[in-house]
Parts: structure tokens; C-alpha cells; sequence
């Protein structure tokens, strides 16, 4: 008897297998190997793993000029996948670099000798979950777009809860497992709505299901498209999906954070497009009036929120949920140009989300204590390259032309007046305008606070302890790299544009 | 004659000095130097600039353009027009002045402080060159960064609210300003200032208006205006309202008038009344003002006024004058805050009631405050006086009130102006003024006599700016035909 299996191209799924490889790998390190080493051996298997997966993306992205689907039909082999791996993978290299000297060992009331016991752990979970969203942003099905999201989510959800024995981690995590769980809930049932209505579960054969049977109003798959938006939106932490956002920002160790604000942003970002435009795009007027809405009301409530934020961290994950509603203007246009303007914001962004986050890591070990505007007063001069770096990250994220998110701004408003849109360019502009507020809050208190304020009260960290801080030359190293990619951004804006416009080229616009 | 690296050298290289004075870890004397070469650096180029710009010829000139992002039309493009070289050249002298005031001053943390008026600097230059509207908006946002940490760090007690009101009032029209940039640009297929053919939209006349009514400011946009002046450091008010209020008046000239002529003929009366509201309204407050910087802030706001009436009479004469002011309104009030800043150091406040008799054995201070002052009330045969009767001659062919109504601030600029000096140098010795307190030193001679030189010589020539602007003949048809 013979069992026929599909024909595969591993070569278009090698960036996953590299991950996922790499995943088992740094989790053998968690018994192999002895315990001073496993934190160096397991950012050693990551840092590896990472650096492959790029060079294999790149290399995917030079060798598929003709995007087609793989794997009967599951997965997209096209310029569009590749492009958002690069981007991920590079967000897993910074995080790997951050993670090795900020990431706290499991167990932080245990035996200081013990502590780094469970750090392989960690290491592994990055990798499987970067895998599951290099899987995600090329998913061609509605099963492998749910296996995918499963995924990556389950190893954050335990990321976030894993330095258990501060309260807010385990807090964050359970919180992130109710509420995701649901999101996947009910994206999962909108692709069975979708699947009921048209018979199909690939996206190229639920659109042509769509236009031969005239299926544009059918109820079923109006109700499956709106239930699809919403589980994603719970992905991308957009408003009205994002109260998970703040507390499991908030709750996560930030060396997860960072990841998690920029790398699940570029996956569920990037997937929303694809799904869109390939599967529904009949149905354009919906979907691109759903997410115009879901954008007005992420910049208003993650802008308006964002204003009472005491906690840094709480202020950049509205500010998270703000800049969804900026992207999520240019995918709402559903057009080559707003696929371009999606892309290419998705660059300067992860870099200043990750930098931004990586900074208050350094902050956050420092004083022990979690970072705030009051206790973040002096850090500017304390740590001249972490301060500055910080504030050109924040203006970045206000588009104000210090780096590529001014650009990535004009290209959404460009976007949008393009599609006829003028009130959303002009929604944009005024959230651009309430944003400064807390943006500039943030080099406010760390600059500019009268010098007998900036007497910080120590907490649990060196300050207390005494004797040496801990070294963070690979932090420095990492910033420098996001600070470098989002400054950068803004004079090569012609090459990512190029970039963009090649992988925007694999959809069907 | 072509020189067209000139350009962009002004521009980037102050920006270069930032990240050298960043980088480097030198000594607070050392970096002060460095910044202060980098500032002379500056002024020395942009003599190489005027002398090899040709004044009789019409069109951009030392241009150049690089591609930025092509699919919608962006470029790196930037070049200069006459009247773009005359303020080019305000801002490098008034920007070296002021480092130099800085230096000399000792400010604190200096690495942070020189970087950031170097990238002031590029910015500025930058905004006044740029030939395209997306680098245009660029430069003009970038202006506000330095600003901002310049005011918030070094500025006075109040400088929080002051940097708040400053950024939130500016920015929402910059941004008003954004969008009209992305429909203006995308309507026409082109961000180019040079090619972008005129519109006649008035919504997007009116999106750039609000940012440039803002940053001048005029009447009734100028909230934000009293607290910045008075918060910042002397040299930075010195930069605001010598330089970055003229990005403002040079940004009404360089699009609003020229991209929009049927919107701008539309709304004429509006802008000229508030302009000369702005004349009349700013001069009342500057003579009610009761302190040195006050008198000043508020002059910038009638000043203002004035170069706005003259800019948008739509005459030869007003627009010839409009340029003229701007150059000799930036170095006056430059002069006045430096001045400004002087009298501080000496006496710890800038009130008038604790202030007076400081003539009496400071010839110098009084000397220099008086020929600024004499200079700023337009006194015939001042460079003020040849641009106000420009401007007032220009408005008057528009309509005979609009010349009375500026007359009438004239007079009133010599009133608040006379107020002023008598109140610092005349009258009963103030209670802060100690006998202890120096005459001007060497040091801040050196940095407010180049401006004061520059004041005098444009007195004896006011030609030299207002006859060397726009093609000789008529400044009307260049800013007609989009200065091609």
C-alpha cells in the first residue's frame, strides 16, 4: 500500500525547520549542559538559530521573485513571507542579545547558584514562537493560519508568566491565556463560518469560491469575516480588542515585551493583509470600513489612555495599541499603496518598539523596581547613548523626522488620501498631535526634571545590593542596532520602498 | 558660479558637528570650541555662498537633487533664491552669536547643550534651502526638537509649561500642515516646490497657514509665544525670535503665496487684518509689558505683524520690504535678548521696577542698548526704518488704512522702545543693580557688535537686501511665476 504524501519544498520552509531545530536544541541545553553555561549555551543556540533563519529569508526573498503556494497548497513561498521573516528574525536576534543579560533566571527568590537553571527555557520558547510567526505570516489556509497562531501564542503565554515569582508575570500570563484563548476562539470560528459559507479553506480558493458563487453578501461569511477581523485584532492588540495590552505589557518581563510588541505586531499585522486582500477581496468595501473603524478607535483610546500612564511601560503599550491604529489605516486601504505603507512603517516600528522596551530593561534592572516617569527622572544624563537613543525612538513613534516612522506616518496618510480617505488622514493627524503629550512625557521626565527630584529611591536592584551594576554591552549593542535601523530608515527610504514594493508585489492587489 | 555644494554643506554640515561634539568625549572648553568653529565654519560658507550667487539672474540657483523615494514623488532637493541667501545668512550669524553666548555663559552639560544648537542650526538652514515640501516639513519639525530640550533643560523656572504650550500649539499646526503637504503633493503628482504647479485650494491654503501663522506668530495664535520667550535661555529666545519666527513669515512667502495665489487673494483682507491686529495688539502689550524680555516678545509679535502686512500687500514694494524686515528684525531682536541676557547676568531679573540706572558708569551696555534700541523704533536712516517704509509703502497701494494702521505701530514701537531703555538705563538706581555690576566685557562685546555692524551697514545700504531679493525688476512676477 502506498500513502501518497504531498510534494514538499523544503527549501521555502527551511526558516521555520531552521527555527524549530534550534528550539530543540537550546531546550536540550536545559539537561546537557552544566548550569553556569546554559544561559551562554542557550543564546548560543538562539543567536545561531536566528542568524540562519535570516540568511536563509534573505535568501528566500532573492530566490522567489514568483510567490506560489508550497506544501499542497499551505503555506505562500513569496516575497511577502520572506520580507516579514527578515523582519522578525532580526527582532529575535536583538531580543536574543537583550534576553542573554536581561532576561531574570527562573526563580528569583531561589539560591542565586540555582537561578539560571530553567534560562535554556526561555531561549527555546523565543525560537519556537519567532517559528510559529515565520509560519503564521506565510500561512495560505485557514488550518494553518489557526495552527500557526496557536503556535507562536502558546510558548508567549508562557513566556509571560515566566519570571513566576513576581506576581505581575504570572498574572500577565494567565491574563494573556484567557484573553488570547478567546481571541483564538473566535478567529477560529469565523474561518468555520467562512469555511461553511464557501467550502473552501485556502485563501486563493474562498475567494474564487466568493466570486463564482456570489457569495459577497451571503450572511455566513459576512459574520465569518467579521469574527475573523476580531480574533486578529486581539493579535495585533488593536482597540476595541486591546485590554489585554497594558497589564500583560506591563506584567511580562520586559526583554518579552519587547519582542512581543514588536514581532507579534509584524506577524498579525502582515497575515491580516494577506488574508484580506487574498481571500476576501470582493468583499473590500466590509473589511476596509471594519478596520478604518478599528483604527479611529485604537488611536483614540490607545492615544487618550496613554495621557494618565504613570508606569513606562503602560505608556508604551498604549502607545502600542496607538500605532496599530497607524498601520492599520494603510492595511484599511486594502491597496499596492497601502501594502507598501504597511511594510515599510512595520520597519522604523519594531526597531524603536524593541529599543524602546529594550531601554527600559536596562532602567527597570537597574533601580529593581518597575520603571515610572517619576523614577525614570535623570536617566538621560545618567546614560547619555540609552537616553538619546530613547528619544529618538519616541519622537520616532510621534513621526516627528528623526527617523523612518515620520516617513512611515506620510506613507499611511499618503495611503489613506489615496483611497479617497481624508477624514482618516485627518483622524491620524490629530492622534499624531494628542501623542506628543506622553511622548514627549517620557524625555521630559528623563531630562528635564529639576535636580533635586532626580534623587532616585532605590528598590531592589543594584542601587540597594551595592558593588558593581551588572554589565549590559549587548544591550548597548542591540539599541544601537534598533537605533541605527529606525534612523537609518529615514534616508533609505527608496531601497525598503523597493523592498516593500516587491513583496507587495505576491499579493493579489 | 555654480557652487550647488554650498547648499547642502550649510545644511549638514552643523549636523555633522552634532554628532562630533556627541561623540567626542571632550572637555567642556573643548567642546564649546568645537561648536563655535563649527558656527564660524557656517558663516564662512555662506560668504562663499552670497559671493558666488548671482543676484541678476533669475530662477534657483546652487540647486541640487537626489532622489529620496520616488513612487510618490519625494526628493532631496534643495537650492537657494535671493531671498532665501539673506536668510540663510541671518541664521548662521544670529545662530554663531548665540553659541558663542552659550560658551561664554558656561552652560551646563555642554556636549548635549552645542550638539543641539549645532543641529538647530542644520535645521534651520535647511528649512530655509529645502525645495521640496516633504523636506521642507521635514526641517521644519526638526527645528522643534533642539527647541524643545533647549527650553526644557536650560530654560528658566516656569520652563515646563512654557516647552508644553510651545510644542502642543506649533505642532498642531504643523501637523494641520502635514496633511495638506500629502493632499497638495499627491493632487499634483509632485512634492517639488520648484515644478509643483499653484492650486487653488483654499482648504490646503488654509492647512499651510495655520502652521505658519503659528510659528511667525500673529495675532490671535501667539499663546504660546510670552511663556517661550521668557522660559528659554536668552541666546534661544534670541534664536526664536530672530530666526525660527522668519521660518514661519519665509514659509507664508515660499508656499503660501506663491503655490496658492487665487486662495491667497481670497483671503487677503483676512490675513492683513490679522496682521495688523497683531501690529497694533503686540506693540499695546510690549508697552504694557513690565519686564526687558516681555517688551522684546511682544515687539517680535507686532514685528511680525508687519512683515506680514508687507508680504501680503502682493506689492513690489511690500515683498522687497518684507525680506528686508525679516533680516533686520532677526538681528535686532537677536541683539535685544542677548542684551536681554546681559542685563540678567548682571542683575538676576529683567523687571523694570527692580531695574534702572544702569547707564551711570556702563558706557558700553548703554551705548549698544541705545543703538540697538534707536535702531529698532526706526529711526530715519536705520535699516528698520527703510523696511517698515518699504512694507507701509507697498500695503499703501493695496489700501491707504492698512499704511495708517502701520504708521500708527510705528509710533507705538517708539514708545515701548523709549520705555525700555529708560527703564534699564535711566531713572533711579534699581534695588538689584549694584555698584559691583561689570560694564560689558570684551567677550560679549565681540558677540553682539558683529550684530549690531551688520544692522549698520544694512542702514547706510538697505539695498544691498531689499534690491538683491528677487530678479531686479519685480518681486511680484517672480513670486508669480513660482520663482522659475
Amino acid at each position: 500500500m502506498s500513502l501518497n504524501t504531498p510534494h514538499i519544498d523544503w527549501f521555502g520552509l527551511s526558516p521555520i525547520l531552521t527555527l524549530t531545530g534550534a528550539a530543540f536544541l537550546a531546550l536540550l541545553c536545559a539537561v546537557l549542559v552544566p548550569r553556569r553555561l546554559r544561559r551562554l549555551a542557550g543564546a548560543c543556540f538562539s543567536f545561531a538559530g536566528f542568524t540562519a533563519g535570516l540568511v536563509l529569508a534573505i535568501w528566500l526573498y532573492v530566490d522567489s521573485p514568483n510567490g506560489h503556494t508550497i506544501a499542497a497548497g499551505a503555506f505562500y513561498r513569496d516575497r511577502w513571507t520572506a520580507l516579514g521573516q527578515i523582519i522578525l528574525f532580526a527582532v529575535g536576534l536583538a531580543t536574543t542579545l537583550l534576553a542573554f543579560e536581561h532576561m531574570p533566571g527562573w526563580g528569583r527568590n531561589s539560591d542565586p547558584e540555582r537561578r539560571d537553571d530553567h534560562v535554556a527555557e526561555f531561549f527555546a520558547l523565543l525560537l519556537a514562537s519567532a517559528a510559529g510567526m515565520a509560519f503564521f505570516v506565510g500561512a495560505a489556509n485557514l488550518i494553518t493560519l489557526f495552527l500557526a497562531l496557536e503556535w507562536f501564542s502558546i510558548a508567549l503565554y508562557v513566556m509571560c508568566a515566566l519570571d513566576y515569582d513576581l506576581e505581575g508575570s504570572l498574572e500577565a500570563g494567565l491574563k494573556y491565556l484567557i484573553v488570547g484563548s478567546f481571541g483564538a476562539a473566535t478567529l477560529l470560528f469565523g474561518s468555520a463560518l467562512v469555511y461553511g459559507a464557501t467550502g473552501q479553506v485556502s485563501f486563493g480558493g474562498i475567494a474564487h469560491a466568493i466570486s463564482t458563487q456570489g457569495l459577497t453578501g451571503n450572511a455566513l461569511l459576512v459574520l465569518g469575516i467579521a469574527l475573523m477581523i476580531a480574533g486578529l485584532s486581539f493579535k495585533m492588540s488593536a482597540a476595541p480588542f486591546h485590554m489585554w495590552t497594558p497589564d500583560v505589557y506591563e506584567g511580562a518581563p520586559t526583554t518579552v515585551t519587547a519582542w512581543m510588541s514588536s514581532a507579534t505586531k509584524v506577524a498579525a499585522l502582515l497575515l491580516t493583509f494577506r488574508v484580506m486582500t487574498t481571500a476576501f477581496p470582493q468583499n473590500e468595501h466590509l473589511w476596509g470600513w471594519a478596520f478604518a473603524i478599528i483604527a479611529t478607535i485604537s488611536l483614540a483610546i490607545g492615544n487618550l489612555a496613554a495621557l494618565v500612564q504613570k508606569n513606562v511601560k503602560r505608556i508604551l503599550a498604549y502607545s502600542a495599541i496607538a500605532q496599530a491604529g497607524f498601520m492599520l489605516i494603510g492595511l484599511s486601504t486594502g491597496s499596492a499603496l497601502g501594502a507598501r505603507a504597511l511594510m515599510y512603517y512595520l520597519i522604523p516600528y519594531s526597531a524603536a518598539a524593541f529599543g524602546s522596551f529594550a531601554i527600559v530593561a536596562a532602567r527597570e534592572r537597574e533601580l529593581g523596581v518597575p520603571v515610572t516617569l517619576e523614577n525614570l527622572a535623570g536617566f538621560g544624563w545618567e546614560r547619555p547613548f540609552l537616553g538619546v537613543a530613547m528619544w529618538f525612538f519616541v519622537f520616532a513613534f510621534a513621526g516627528l523626522p528623526l527617523g523612518g516612522g515620520f516617513v512611515g506616518k506620510f506613507y499611511v496618510f499618503a495611503a489613506a488620501y489615496d483611497h479617497g480617505w481624508v477624514w482618516l488622514v485627518i483622524v491620524g493627524v490629530l492622534a499624531t498631535l494628542v501623542s506628543l503629550y506622553y511622548y514627549l512625557g517620557i524625555v521630559r521626565a528623563m531630562y528635564m526634571r529639576p535636580s533635586e527630584e532626580m534623587q532616585v529611591q532605590p528598590g531592589g536592584g543594584v542601587a540597594v545590593s551595592g558593588g558593581q551594576p551588572a554589565p549590559d554591552t549587548l544591550l548597548h549593542v542591540a539599541v544601537g542596532a534598533a537605533l541605527a535601523v529606525s534612523v537609518g530608515s529615514l534616508f533609505a527610504v527608496e531601497p525598503l520602498i523597493d523592498l516593500a514594493k516587491h513583496a507587495a508585489s505576491a499579493l493579489p492587489l | 558660479m555654480s557652487g550647488s555644494y554650498l547648499t547642502s554643506i550649510l545644511i549638514w554640515l552643523p549636523i555633522v558637528g552634532t554628532l562630533l561634539v556627541w561623540l567626542l568625549p571632550l572637555s567642556r572648553y573643548a567642546t564649546g570650541s568645537l561648536a563655535l568653529l563649527f558656527s564660524f565654519a557656517e558663516v564662512g560658507f555662506w560668504i562663499e555662498q552670497l559671493t558666488r550667487f548671482d543676484f541678476s539672474r533669475s530662477g534657483l540657483q546652487m540647486g541640487e537633487q537626489a532622489n529620496w523615494f520616488g513612487d510618490l514623488g519625494v526628493s532631496y532637493h534643495v537650492g537657494v533664491y535671493g531671498f532665501s541667501v539673506w536668510l540663510v545668512g541671518l541664521t548662521v550669524i544670529v545662530m554663531a552669536a548665540c553659541t558663542g553666548y552659550g560658551f561664554w555663559v558656561g552652560r551646563d552639560r555642554p556636549r548635549a547643550y552645542f550638539g543641539l544648537m549645532l543641529l538647530l542650526t542644520g535645521a534651520t538652514v535647511g528649512v530655509f534651502e529645502s525645495q521640496d515640501l516633504l523636506l521642507f516639513y521635514a526641517f521644519f519639525e526638526a527645528m522643534l526638537i533642539p527647541l524643545y530640550i533647549l527650553i526644557g533643560v536650560w530654560g528658566g523656572a516656569r520652563r515646563l509649561e512654557a516647552t508644553v504650550k510651545f510644542v502642543i500649539y506649533t505642532m498642531a499646526g504643523s501637523l494641520l500642515m502635514l496633511a495638506a503637504v500629502v493632499v497638495y503633493g499627491l493632487q499634483v503628482g509632485t512634492f517639488d516646490l520648484v515644478n509643483g504647479p499653484a492650486s487653488a485650494s483654499r482648504w490646503l491654503f488654509l492647512g499651510f497657514m495655520v502652521a505658519f501663522v503659528i510659528k511667525a506668530p500673529l495675532f490671535p495664535f501667539h499663546g504660546w509665544l510670552p511663556d517661550a520667550y521668557r522660559e528659554a535661555p536668552p541666546e534661544v529666545a534670541a534664536v526664536l525670535s530672530g530666526v525660527i519666527a522668519k521660518a514661519g513669515l519665509y514659509g507664508m512667502l515660499r508656499i503660501a503665496i506663491t503655490k496658492f495665489p487665487e486662495p491667497t487673494s481670497f483671503y487677503r483682507t483676512a490675513v492683513l487684518t490679522l496682521a495688523a491686529a497683531s501690529l497694533v495688539y503686540g506693540s499695546l502689550l510690549a508697552f504694557r509689558s513690565s519686564d526687558f524680555r516681555g517688551v522684546v516678545a511682544y515687539s517680535s509679535l507686532a514685528q511680525s505683524g508687519l512683515i506680514a502686512l508687507g508680504l501680503f500687500a502682493g506689492t513690489d514694494l511690500g515683498f522687497d520690504g518684507a525680506v528686508l524686515q525679516m533680516v533686520a528684525h532677526g538681528l535686532i531682536s537677536a541683539s535685544l535678548f542677548l542684551l536681554a541676557g546681559v542685563v540678567e547676568r548682571r542683575t538676576t531679573t529683567g523687571e523694570f521696577r527692580l531695574l534702572g540706572g544702569m547707564a551711570r558708569g556702563r558706557p558700553a551696555l548703554a551705548t549698544l542698548l541705545i543703538t540697538t534700541g534707536v535702531i529698532s523704533l526706526a529711526v530715519p536712516g536705520s535699516s528698520m526704518f527703510a523696511g517698515e517704509f518699504l512694507i507701509l509703502a507697498g500695503v499703501f497701494q493695496r489700501a491707504w488704512f492698512w499704511a495708517v494702521i502701520g504708521a500708527g505701530g510705528i509710533v507705538l514701537a517708539a514708545m515701548y522702545m523709549l520705555r525700555l531703555i529708560s527703564a534699564v538705563l535711566h531713572e533711579a538706581r534699581g534695588s538689584t543693580v549694584a555698584d559691583e555690576a561689570l560694564d560689558l566685557q570684551p567677550t560679549e562685546l565681540t558677540l553682539i557688535l558683529p550684530l549690531v555692524g551688520v544692522l549698520l551697514a544694512l542702514s547706510v545700504w538697505p539695498a544691498g537686501i531689499s534690491h538683491h531679493s528677487f530678479t531686479p525688476d519685480s518681486p511680484t512676477a517672480a513670486v508669480k511665476s513660482g520663482f522659475k
